[in-house]
This record gives C-alpha cells, structure tokens and sequence, in this order.
C-alpha cells in the first residue's frame, strides 16, 4: 500500500509547554514527524505555543503558529490554512486532548478535516478506563481486580478474596483524597469507614494492590495491513508503585524468560489491534506478579510517548518517524530501516547492548515537596546511558545525572544495614545508592528484595558492583584491575575515591596501561547487518568501530538530562550549531545523554555518542576523534552549565576550545575580576561583595545595606539563590544550604546589595572580537527578585525608549569586549532609579536564545555557532545569515512576543498531603515556557496566559490582597477590573485602601482571623475552595510571615484558578484581560518573517 | 572476588578471543555462529538443530532466569560449545529449577564468558560462518594447537547430523483433543513444541528416527506427513529425500519447518546452498506473498533453498507447479515453499518459535485444514494453505493456547 494521494496537507498539534510528565520528547517526535512529511512534498502546518522547540523554527514546517493549543485557536488556523488532515499523536496527551476537544466540539465534521495517526474511537478507546479494561479482558488478559463497596462487610469480603493490601478509593472525592492502602483488617475498616463518610455517595473503590510486581512496558507500531512490531521492551528496576518516568528502566527486558515475554507481546499486539490504532505507535504497560507470573496490564498510550523516544534512542528505531510515514499510508516493509539501509523497518530491533535510563528530581528547589515517589511522576528529566553490560550502563547513567551523591560510593563506613535497608523501603530519589550502601554494608540479597521489591537480579548486580570495588581497591593499579572496574562502569573519580587518589593520577595510570574505551555502534541488529549511522556508545571491550574521517571535526557538547534551569532551551543551541557547523562544511560530532532530545536524535549530527557529559568520558571522545581525523575543537558554550564546567579541565588536558576562552568564562563569574571589567567600562554594578563563611556573609551584606541577593557562583537556574531580608534571615539560608555543599573555598557566595522595584533586562548578543550583534533585548514583566527563568518577558521592550536600549546596547559592547568573548553573551541589567546596574554577564548561549530566535525570526542559535567557530558578524551578514539591522531597536511595527513561565507546583504535595508553595523568587522553579506572539503586548500576553494555563477569565469575581508597598500602585488596575465588570472581595486592609480610591470592594476574613458571630461567615479560602473566586492577587510582604498568603496560594493552585503574586503581573493581566474579549487572529513565523522583508 | 579459569574462543581464521571458562571445561569444536535473540537461551540451546555448532549470544546477560523443564525444547543441549559476555551469577525466576551454567555443566557444553561477543559477531558476518574452537581447562593449549585442532575439525558443509539428534526409537503421541488421524513426523531434530502444536491440531503422532524407510513410515498408516528441523547440511541427506520423494508420491499431505523445507525443496528438485552467515534470531521479517503480509520470525538456518522468487515454478523432480511462499525481506532468501499441484507446503523459519513472536503458529491450523480437505476428497494443493483470513486463524490460534496453557 503506497503513500495516500488525498493527503496533501497537515495540520500537527505539538505538546505546548514543558511540563513534567511530558517534555523534550514531544519535541524530538514532533521535529521527526515534521522531517517526514515534508520529505514526503506534504505541506507541514504546526501550531504549538513552546519557542524552546526545534520543531517550531520555521525550517520545520510551511506555516508554523506559535499559537495557544486551544480549540479555539486551531479551529482558526483549520479555516486559514485549510488542511487535509490532523496528526495529533506525535504531541503527547496535550495534542490527543485537543484532538478529541476538535471532535466533540464538532470543528473536524464543520471544516472536514480527517485525524490520521489514531481515530477518535481509537483514542477513547485507549484512553476510557472502563472501555479499555473491557478490551483487556476481551483479550483473555487481565486486569487488576476492583469492586465497588458500600459497606465494611464487602471490603472485607473483598480482602479475603484478593488479599492485602487492598487499595481504597473514594468515589467523587478530589485529588485523590483518602485514598490509601489498607494492609490488614484494621487498616481496611478504618479506611473503608472513612471513605464512605467522604465519598457523597456513601461507597468506595476497591482494587487489588499490585504493589512491588515488576513492571513492563512494551512499544508497538502496526501500519494499516495490519503488521504489528515489538520495538523495544523496557522493565522498570523499581518495582510497581513508582511511576514509570521516575523509575530507573532499563532496554531490554532482562529478567523474563522468551515465553513469558512472548506472552506479554502477544497480548500487546492484540490491543494494540482491538483499540484500532491502524497507523502508528503505542505503548502498553503491564505488571507481572513475581511469585506466579500473573500478568495484569495497566494501560496503554495510543500514540508516540516518553517511552517511545526512550525506545527509540535505546534501539535506534524511530518510532516518530515511522509513526508518522505509517499514518501517510505506508506500510512497515515500505519503508527502509534508517541505520542499516537495506533492511525494512518491518522488523524488532534487536540489541547486544544494555539500556539504563535514570530519571533527573529537582526536589531540591521544593524543600516543602515530600520526596516519596509515587505513581505521580514528579522527575523533571532523565539520563540514559548505554553499556555491554547493566553493570556498566547503570553507573554511565548515575554518573550522567551529575548530580552530587547519584554515583555509587565507598566513602567512610556504609552505616547499619537495617536502618539503610528501612531507608530503602521507601522509594526516593537516590535510593539505589541506599541500596548499593545496605548491600556494603551486609544486608543480603532477600532482604534487599523484600524491603524494595526489586528483583534479585538487579540486585545482585549491585552487589557485583561492590565486590569490583573491593578486588580494585588495594593492590597494584595495573591493567587487570583497570578493566576489571572499567567493565563495571567504575569512572576513574569512583576509582580514585577507592584509592584515595586523584582522579587524575587514575587516568594516568589507566592510559599507560593502555586500557582505554572502544565505541560500539547501535545498529538494530545486534551486528547482523553492517551499520550505516554512527551512533556510538563507549564500552570496554575490543573493537572499536568509529571509521575515520578527512575532514575538519568540531565536537559540540549538550547539556545532559533536563533539570530546572537547563533544559530544551540549550538543547535548542546545541541541535542549531550542529545544523550550523554542518552547513560551513564541518563535520559534527554531538555528545550528550538526554534521551529526550532532538540533539540525541542520530540525524541531528554526522556522529552521535551516547555518553556521560564528565571529563573523562569526554577526553575519551576527543581521544579517538583525534585519532581519526582532524579535530578542530570543542564547543562547550552552547550546553549550560554542564559542558562549560568542563571548559578548564578540557584546555588543561590540551583540548581546543572553540570561541570564548575559559579564563574569560571564568572572568565572569569571578566577582573580582569582573568588578575591574566593570569599572574599565565605566558601568555600576548593585554594591556586592564574595563570601566563603556565614561571618563574611554577614559582615558583607551589614556594610552593603539589607536587603541583599545571595548567590552560589557557578551554578543555572538559581539553585540555593536567595532574597535575604536581614541577619536572621542570612543565618537560616546559610542552615538551609549546609547539606548541599554549594558554597566553599572553591565555590564562593556572591553577596549583592539587592534593587527594590528594579526593572529587570536580558540581553542575548554575540561578539566576534569586534563587533557586538544584539539578538534581542527582553524585558522581564516582573520586577528584579523573580528569577529570570520564571519571569514572564517582552520582546522588544515595551516600557524602555530608544536611548535606554542604545545604552544598553553600549554597556554589553564594553563588558563583551571587556572580557573578550568569542561568541554568544547573555547580560542581565537592572533599571533602577533610572541608572542601569548589570547585574551578571554570561559568556554562554542562554535559555532566551530559542525565544529571541522565533520573536525577531533571527538564525541567532545558529550564529552563535558559527561566531564560536571562527566567522565574524560581517562574513555572515554578507551571507545573509544575519540581517543588517541588529535587534537593539525594531521598527515600531515588529510584532510583540512575550515569553511565560510555566510552573510545576500542582505536582508536588508535602509530606502531610498539603500544597507546596507557588510563589515565585529568585530560585527558578519553572520547567516550560510559552510563546504569544502579536501585533501588540496586551494580546500577546493574553495569548501567553492562554497557552500557559488556558486562558484568563473574563468575567467573574477577583480577590485582591495586597503589601503595603503594592496598594497604590494596584489602585488603577483593580479600578479598571471594576469598569470591565468584575466583582471585588479583598481583605480588611486592601479593602480600605480601594474603597478610599472609590472602588467597591467586599470585604472578606483572612484565613487566620476569627469568624465573627456564629462562624458562617466563609474566609477568601472558603471562597477560593467553593469555586467562587475567579482570579487571585496577592503580593507577599517582604520577609515576614506568609503563612495567610500561603493557604490562599495553596487553594489557588488546587483549583486551578488564575494566580498573580506581583502588582506588575496584574497590570500587564488587565490589559490582558480586555484584550482577550476578541477572539485571537494567528499569524504564522513565516508571514511575520514575509512582512519583515517586503 | 574469585577469579574464574581462564578459556580461549579460536576462530579458523587464527582469531583468540580470550574469556573464563563457563559450564563444562574442556575443547569444542564446530561452527561458529551468532544468534541474535534477546530472550530464549533455553530454547535455543535445546533447539537441536544447533547440534555441532559454537553458538554465540549476541544478547550481552545470559543465565539470568535459569532453566526450567518447561522450557526445554528437547531432551538436553546440543551446541558443541556456547559463547557469552556476561554469564548470570544468580537465577531469578518464579519457573527457574536449576542454573544455565549446571546445566551446560551436566550436558557437556564447553562455553565461555566475558568475551566481546559483538566483535565475534562482527567477524562472523563479514567473513562468514567458519570453524571454531571453545578452549578451557586442560584443552586450553597454545594458540598454534588450539588452530591446529580447529583446522582440522570437519567443515559443516557436507555434514549429516540428524542421526545425532534423532530419537532411535519410533514413539506415539496422543491428539489433544478429538483425533483426525495419524501424522508421520520425521525426527531431524524436532522440538517439543512443534510436537505439541501439531498434537494440539488433533494428529495422533508417530515419531520416527531420521533412518526410517518408506515401509516403515507406512506401516503406520498415515494421513499425512511431516519434516522437522535439524541440524547439517540439507544436501547430505539423500536418504530423508527419497523418503519424502516417496511420501509425495504415495499422496501425503505434507508440512516441513526448516530443515524439513529444505528437503522439501530438495525433493521437488531443486538445489540448496550455504547462507554466508546464516539466519539464526527471533526478528526475522518474512513477507508471505499470498497475503502481503509480514512475519515477525524466528529462524535458525545456515543452508537455504535455491528457487527463484516471485514466478512460478515448474518442479524439476515432476511434482507439478510450486512457488516460493515467503521470503526474508533483509536478503530475499526462500524462507517457505508451496507445492500448487500436490499438498504439500514447507516453511524455513519456526512457526512453533520457541524462542520468538507466535505470530506465524496460524501454519499449524492450516496444514489442518488441508489435512482434512484432503481426507474429505477435496484434491486440496499447498496453494490452499495460502488462506487471506490471518485474523480467523489468529484468534483460533490463541483459543489452542489457552488449551495450552
């Protein structure tokens, strides 16, 4: 069956914004799916509101909105650009959404437009847990058994029949409210009794407990003949109970014997045909009980997923690609496996490797946030390494994470086991570690098994881990023991801890003994076919398989598994300087180990290495790189922090570093020096001062005047970075960072005085050594304090004037110039009273790069590589790469983009259930962003709120509760919330305020306040909780106790209302909100960019 | 840490690969070759058409779920000798009834671990299969003996190894369920599977050994018959081709599997050859040209059937008209034959897996139905095995499953 012909065009819906649970590999699946259909001459529309993504740069696509995701919106785009059809499974569950919103909306019938990828009966199919469970079973597999009980007599009977735990559910409850394991009788009774008195209903949900089998998750494809593949199989490590995305995982299956895994396949293909996905991928979940092999399976995705990029980087199938040639019409044995070529993709990958993903937390920025993991997934990216063995892809993958503590240790004495193995019972970030020390430290096997669940095989490989250790740490360092814990996937850093040596002593030792890595190559077969691609991982075997290369290398390292503060943004750098570096006629060589990512993607570079982003697993690289053609550098700018904390090792060990040298990145980051650059430039900085200890801190913050910013140096998205209202407040941030180790000797604490109601600005631009090009200026929307990363921002500015923005371009000049960057520089300043403050410069690629490049349609990501490499800002104009004019000032026409922040706090719950807190400070706590794009800031930004939280009310009641500092200036904006016809409510204070201006205002009690007379009176968090209450403003007050504003927030975000926790906020909400009265028009980048040039 | 006893891989063409013994220590000789699957080691070892053979697992973790009698596709292992990277230390599975390594050790399977098991492969398929040698113990000698010991074990092109693995005895297996008649299976090497899919398709079996004569097969009053795997070269055994030419001719409906296709493609005339490096893993994409449909399948073959594809055929032993059935879409090798003018029909690859995706179990049902067609008086041909109804057969297929399971 051959391509459709009716196809011509398609309209594919994108994921929207970073979020957890669903990241960067919407955007490699979509920036595939993309690929694909232009190459199959089929016009691409895309709409997706993420800026961050490579899928939307116009390159991508014909007609590419940056538009919200609502049905809205889409349905305006269907009528513009009138498409054949829709791919909605290639956008994770935010396109599937809007897909059925289009269906049940009646939009697809009205303009005719056809889903191809799953059907809307497919889709519900998969996703209605009553029709599923019925196919399931249909199937002749099985499901975890429930009943519904209306009594304690029927729970109990219900145990008897499946045993404990049994899980206990409310019906009609909200948030999963009371719902709890039961273990024995008591318990049962206890929170059966309970739960019918909560559920409105008087009855409960009860399910069989599934708790510690293991758990498997297999990815198909089927194609409209109904050929059926098994791409990949992937088993969780952690057993059932953490959610999938937190689990280490690793490809293959490797505790499962061929029956038992061909059981799980047939009954995975069998689904897969009875919900009817007929073109595409799915992937299914099923546990599998360890005592008696008991499969159960627990759902099904039907289209492209997290897993499905893992699988596809595990195995070297694309499943987003085939994906989406599967839902043109052709079939598996049509289409030509990608890396060996003569092979059809009507195969199952076959792998002689092992596959270890592990995920990325940041619960560090949530002190609050209970740690435990659940079956909510709660992990913000993820490292995968590969490896011959698991042994060896486990460590690559905990090394991957280049997180403190995440690699397996023989520091000290391991502690008591039981207390470890207790520890261990309960899943967390770094349990593995736990285990690996209980393990050290005599804890058997079983016992290990039975506090965690974890199969024994996966366990006895830790155990083989530390009995490596011990053979390897005394005794001679010869080539024996080398290999010996270099086929374990010991680093030379855990080596050297076991020896008490440097680790540059170990690779010193290890390269005279001759025992370095050899690449290996993912092929899909196991070495059965010769590989065309080379994608490599490292191993410690052999043969090395990396051919050699005549021309001129430029490796490009990425930036490792996401995390808040480095994410898809510096993925977006790497992926243009490879497309850039490419196009000069160098030959790209990418490193990094996120598997969620287009840079990952073996299409993206000429070669690809799967490895860990540290100094050693890179010098290894650069080593047989050099050894087989010529290297002309390393790019360490483009990927965050990551990659530029291995610039100074890298040159040390005589590797070229391309563009800004790392004593000028280090120059800026060291208070000192960059202080001598400033005053050279004539240019002020707020009053500062570096501390080592606490009493430094204090002594500096007492003579620069409170209140002061404080900040680790070296170190993204404003990890342990602080607003320090007084000494008291200095002394418990000091106590709350002691554990991190973040601030020392060798990692200073920069002190800086910090500017009240400042206006904050970033700068994107490039030097070449002579020539300063500004990508963009930005100004944030909130005021300095909020850390950029969180802060929503408009590009061009719209409250600064022409001289502003020309001494800011002149203060970047001096400061690029001053400390001699070769390539991209970010500078944040600060407008306070009217004089401009820098407040820090970045000799990097920066998270705005991405935003700038789709908000003025400038190549600046592929500038910046190019800059780095040796060209000058003239040569690539004259190329025509950069446009004459720089983005200092825009033509007063320029549309206006604003960027928004998208926050992750309703995942996370404390350890008594409560919320965690959602205000916002100078610690970046957002994991996404999204993109409005208009011909004027009002609408632009009310299109940011709708494709960030779906839109600003525009009716309704608002509850304002304001600081002191924050009631003046809100007296307008609330004024003009009145004209538009809201009704007010604010607390006693504000109340006054607004009514003395004449606003009419209902006042309401605080939470903390007594209820006056009989109590029925309801407080604001009655209101907000009763649904009553449609926007909420309130402002914290500085440095004292919030708890009032806390439960306000708490219910704010738990209902899922909008929130505004700045007074700037609220103006730019406003206008807004009037804005938002009229339907929103679209344009696409590509017309933008036709109106730029006529 | 112990430290395990040393063993050598020695490849014909004077490559060592140095590893640790594992299972039994000692000397093997045979041909090398690689296997690809990631799940079925067990299978694979009791798979007897690896009889003489090195296998190597490109799978890195082998061991992990033990053995267990379940599993076992015959009565022991049979390569000659095993080669893995990493041999599993512990056995984790809710089946598992003893360890690989026992059971390679109690089977005489001289292995070897910790070997880069993807450069052998690499040179495997770039040179071809080729002779080899597993060292451990006191056979672990100089290089120049070890490939002296090698170069002179015999080629397997030429060898006949059925008598190796064949029962020697003729045995009865019941129908499960009600009984349309008696099957003549011809033991090359048969797996327990096989036997049990075709019981399960209601034949009373009749085993016989690889030797057994025309008169032999006959005396038990057959209504059809059937060739199983097995190891060796198809063009050694002239014997097991007379005897089919015979089947054929006294009209038998007939079903082969592998090595059974080979000899039938043998026994309508045409010839065989030896694959560069062979078909041996549990992903093979075969297209059944009849349906357009693909296969995911398991295959284990170093020889394959001369015969064009996509034309007709005119049998050159005077069997009437054939064509090739399935093909291997990576290198468009015969993967099936189908007679069109007797009943008779063959399949390179492994219906009845074990190790591998039970997508192709529908070949049992339908040599089924041409059984019965044929009792009936239907003059049914290997064409009519060609049914459209994938689907139909599927879901009867999964109804014999839960029979057996």
């Amino acid at each position: 069956m051959p391509k459709r012909d009716d196809i011509r065009s398609v309209l594919v819906i994108g994921s929207g914004p970073i979020v957890i649970g669903q990241a960067a590999e919407f955007d490699y699946s979509g920036t595939q799916a993309c690929r694909v259909l232009r190459e199959e001459g089929v016009r691409v529309i895309l709409v997706n509101s993420n800026p961050a993504t490579i899928m939307t740069d116009p390159d991508f696509a014909d007609a590419t909105y940056i538009e919200p995701i609502t049905p809205e919106v889409i349905e305006t785009i269907i009528v513009k650009e009138r498409p054949d059809a829709i791919l909605p499974t290639l956008g994770g569950q935010t396109a599937l959404n809007a897909a059925i919103a289009l269906h049940e909306q009646g939009i697809l019938a009205r303009h005719g437009v056809e889903l191809i990828g799953a059907k809307v009966d497919a889709i519900q199919r998969g996703e209605d847990r009553q029709l599923f469970k019925q196919l399931v079973l249909e199937a002749g597999a099985d499901v975890a058994s429930s009943a519904i009980a209306c009594s304690v007599d029927d729970a109990i009977a219900f145990a008897e029949e499946y045993g404990y735990p049994v899980v206990v559910r409310p019906s009609f409850t909200m948030g999963g409210l009371g719902s709890g394991f039961a273990h024995d009788e008591a318990e049962l009774r206890r929170f059966v009794g309970d739960g019918i008195h909560s559920s409105t209903i008087g009855e409960v949900l009860l399910e069989e407990s599934i708790l510690g089998w293991k758990e498997y998750e297999l990815e198909l494809m089927r194609d409209q003949a109904d050929n059926t593949v098994v791409v990949c199989s992937i088993e969780n490590v952690d057993a059932v109970g953490v959610h999938t995305g937190d689990s280490i995982t690793v490809a293959p299956a490797l505790t499962l014997t061929d029956r038992e895994f061909q059981r799980l396949r047939d009954i995975g293909i069998d689904i897969i045909r009875r919900v009817g996905v007929d073109t595409g991928g799915c992937n299914i979940q099923f546990a599998v009980d360890p005592a008696t092999g008991r499969i159960i399976v627990i759902e099904m995705n039907p289209r492209v997923s997290r897993s499905s990029a893992l699988a596809s980087k595990a195995t070297g199938f694309p499943i987003a690609k085939i994906a989406a040639k599967l839902a043109l019409g052709y079939r598996l044995d049509e289409i030509p496996n990608d890396i060996t070529k003569v092979t059809p993709a009507s195969f199952e990958p076959a792998l002689d490797y092992v596959v270890v993903k592990v995920p990325r937390f940041n619960f560090e920025k949530f002190p609050a946030a209970d740690a435990t993991l659940t079956t909510t997934m709660k992990s913000v990216g993820e490292a995968m390494a590969i490896g011959r063995t698991y042994a060896q892809a486990l460590q690559k993958a905990l090394r991957s994470l280049e997180k403190r503590g995440s690699s397996f240790h023989w520091e000290g004495e391991p502690g008591d086991a039981a207390a470890l193995l207790e520890a261990a019972s309960v899943p967390t970030d770094g349990r593995i570690v736990t285990l690996q020390q209980a393990l050290r430290a005599g804890a058997t096997i079983e016992q290990a098994h039975e506090a965690t669940g974890i199969d024994p095989w996966f366990l006895d490989q830790l155990v083989l881990i530390n009995e490596v250790a011990d053979a390897i740490r005394d005794g001679d360092l010869d080539e024996g023991r080398l290999r010996l814990a270099k086929e374990h996937g010991f680093s030379d850093a855990q080596i050297a801890q076991l020896r008490g040596i440097g680790e540059a002593e170990v690779r010193e030792a290890r390269w005279a003994a001759g025992v370095r890595p050899v690449y290996k190559t993912v092929d899909t077969c196991a070495g059965e076919f010769p590989a065309e691609t080379p994608y490599h991982y490292s191993s410690y075997d052999l043969e090395t398989e990396v051919e050699p290369s005549d021309r001129r290398k430029v490796i490009i390292l990425g930036s490792g598994p996401n995390r808040i503060g480095q994410g898809i943004e510096f993925d977006y750098s790497c992926v243009h300087a490879s497309f850039a570096l490419s196009d000069a006629g160098f030959e790209t060589i990418m490193v990094n180990c996120n598997p969620e990512t287009v840079s990952t993607d073996y299409d993206t570079s000429d070669r690809l290495y799967f490895e860990p982003l540290t100094l050693e697993d890179v010098l290894e690289i650069v080593h047989v790189e050099q050894a087989a053609g010529e290297l002309v550098g390393v790019i360490v700018q483009l990927g965050g922090q990551t990659p530029l904390g291995l610039a100074r090792g890298l040159e040390a060990a005589g590797v070229p570093i391309l563009g800004t040298t790392p004593d000028a990145i280090d120059a800026a980051e060291e208070r000192g020096l960059f202080q001598r650059i400033l005053d050279g430039a004539g240019l002020v900085a707020p009053r500062n001062g570096t501390a080592t200890t606490e009493a430094e801190a204090i002594e500096i913050a007492e003579r620069i005047g409170y209140p002061v910013l404080v900040r680790p140096s070296f170190v993204l998205g404003g990890r342990g970075m602080e607003i320090v209202y007084d000494t008291a407040g200095l002394h418990g941030y000091f106590e709350r960072i002691a554990a991190h180790g973040i601030v020392g000797p060798q990692a200073p604490l920069l002190v800086d005085h910090f500017l009240d109601d400042a206006i904050e600005i970033d700068v994107d631009a490039i030097f070449d050594g002579d020539e300063l090009y500004v990508g963009g200026i930005l100004e944030h929307i909130e005021e300095a304090g909020i850390h950029s990363g969180d802060s929503s921002c408009t590009l061009p500015p719209v409250g600064l004037g022409r001289a502003q923005l020309e001494e800011i371009r002149g203060a970047t000049l001096r400061i690029a110039a001053g400390l001699d960057v070769r390539g991209p520089i970010n500078v944040q300043f600060a407008y306070s009273a009217g004089v401009l403050h820098v407040i820090e410069a970045n000799p990097r690629a920066s998270r705005t790069v991405p935003f700038v490049a789709k908000a003025l349609g400038t190549p600046i990501a592929k500038a910046n590589a190019r800059v780095l490499a040796g060209a000058t800002i003239a040569e690539l104009r004259a190329e025509g790469l950069l446009p004459e004019r720089d983005g200092t000032v825009l033509p007063p026409d320029a549309p206006v983009a604003v960027k928004e922040a998208v926050l992750p706090f309703r995942r996370f719950r404390t350890a008594d259930g409560r919320m965690v807190d959602s205000l916002l400070g100078p610690e970046m706590r957002s994991t996404g962003e999204v993109m409005g794009i208009d011909r004027d800031f009002p609408t632009a930004f009310a299109k940011s709120q709708a494709a960030a939280y779906g839109g600003l009310p525009t009716s309704g009641t608002v509850f304002v509760s304001l600081s002191d500092r924050d009631k003046r200036q809100a007296v307008l904006p609330m004024h003009r919330l009145q004209q538009l016809g809201f009704d007010l409510v604010a607390t006693t204070g504000t109340a006054e305020v607004l009514g003395r201006n004449g606003i009419a205002v209902r006042t309401v009690r605080k939470h903390s306040e007594a209820a006056a007379g009989d109590g029925a009176e309801p407080s604001i968090v009655d209101l907000i909780d009763a649904g009553e209450i449609d926007i909420i403003v309130n402002t914290p007050s500085g440095g004292t106790a919030r708890a009032d504003g806390y439960e306000i927030r708490a219910s704010t975000v738990a209902g899922d209302k909008a929130l505004f926790t700045t007074v700037a906020q609220l103006g730019a909400a406003v206008a807004a909100i009037e804005a938002a009265r009229e339907p929103f028009e679209v344009t696409s980048l590509q017309e933008y960019h036709a109106r730029r040039s006529a | 840490m112990t430290t395990p006893a040393p063993a050598a891989l020695v490849l014909e063409d004077g490559t060592v690969y140095r590893g640790t013994a594992y299972g039994a220590t000692g000397r093997a000789l045979g041909e090398a070759v690689f296997a690809t699957g990631m799940t079925g080691y067990q299978e694979t070892l009791t798979d007897p058409s690896y009889a003489g053979q090195i296998v190597v697992q490109t799978a890195p973790h082998i061991g992990n779920t033990g053995v267990n009698a379940e599993d076992a596709e015959s009565r022991r292992a049979w390569p000659a000798g095993y080669v893995v990277r990493a041999a599993s230390r512990v056995v984790s599975s809710w089946r598992a009834e003893g360890s690989l390594e026992a059971q390679l050790a109690e089977d005489g399977i001289v292995g070897i671990a910790g070997v880069d098991t993807r450069a052998v492969t690499r040179r495997l398929r770039d040179a071809g299969a080729m002779r080899a040698g597993v060292f451990s113990g006191d056979a672990l000698e100089s290089v120049e003996a070890m490939l002296e010991a090698v170069r002179e074990s015999p080629e397997m092109t030429g060898r006949s190894l059925a008598e190796l693995v064949s029962t020697e005895e003729a045995y009865r297996l019941p129908a499960i369920g009600e009984s349309i008649g008696t099957l003549a299976v011809l033991d090359l090497g048969v797996k327990a599977s096989t036997l049990r899919y075709l019981q399960q398709q209601g034949f009373d079996l009749v085993v016989l050994p690889q030797g057994a004569s025309l008169e032999q097969v006959l005396e038990h009053e057959p209504i059809a018959a059937f060739y199983s795997n097995g190891p060796g070269d198809p063009a050694a055994s002239d014997a097991q081709v007379e005897l089919l030419q015979g089947l054929l001719r006294e009209d038998l409906p007939f079903f082969g599997i592998c090595f059974g296709n080979q000899l039938l493609g043998r026994a309508l005339g045409f010839g065989t050859y030896k694959l560069p490096f062979g078909h041996r893993g549990i992903n093979q994409p075969v297209l059944d040209v009849a349906t357009g449909r693909v296969e995911i399948t398991s295959q284990n073959h170093g020889f394959a059937v001369d015969a064009p594809l996509r034309e007709q055929l005119e049998s050159p032993a005077g069997f009437g008209r054939v064509e090739v059935s399935h093909f291997s879409l990576n290198d468009e090798v015969v993967e099936g034959l189908r007679a069109l003018d007797i009943p008779a029909f063959s399949v390179q690859y492994h219906p009845e897996a074990a190790a591998g995706p039970n997508d192709a179990h529908h070949l049992f049902s339908r040599f089924r139905e041409l059984v019965l067609a044929h009792r009936a008086g239907a003059r049914p041909t290997g064409a009519d095995t060609a049914t459209d109804d994938v689907r139909a057969a599927a879901s009867h297929d999964s109804d014999s499953d839960q029979k057996d399971a």
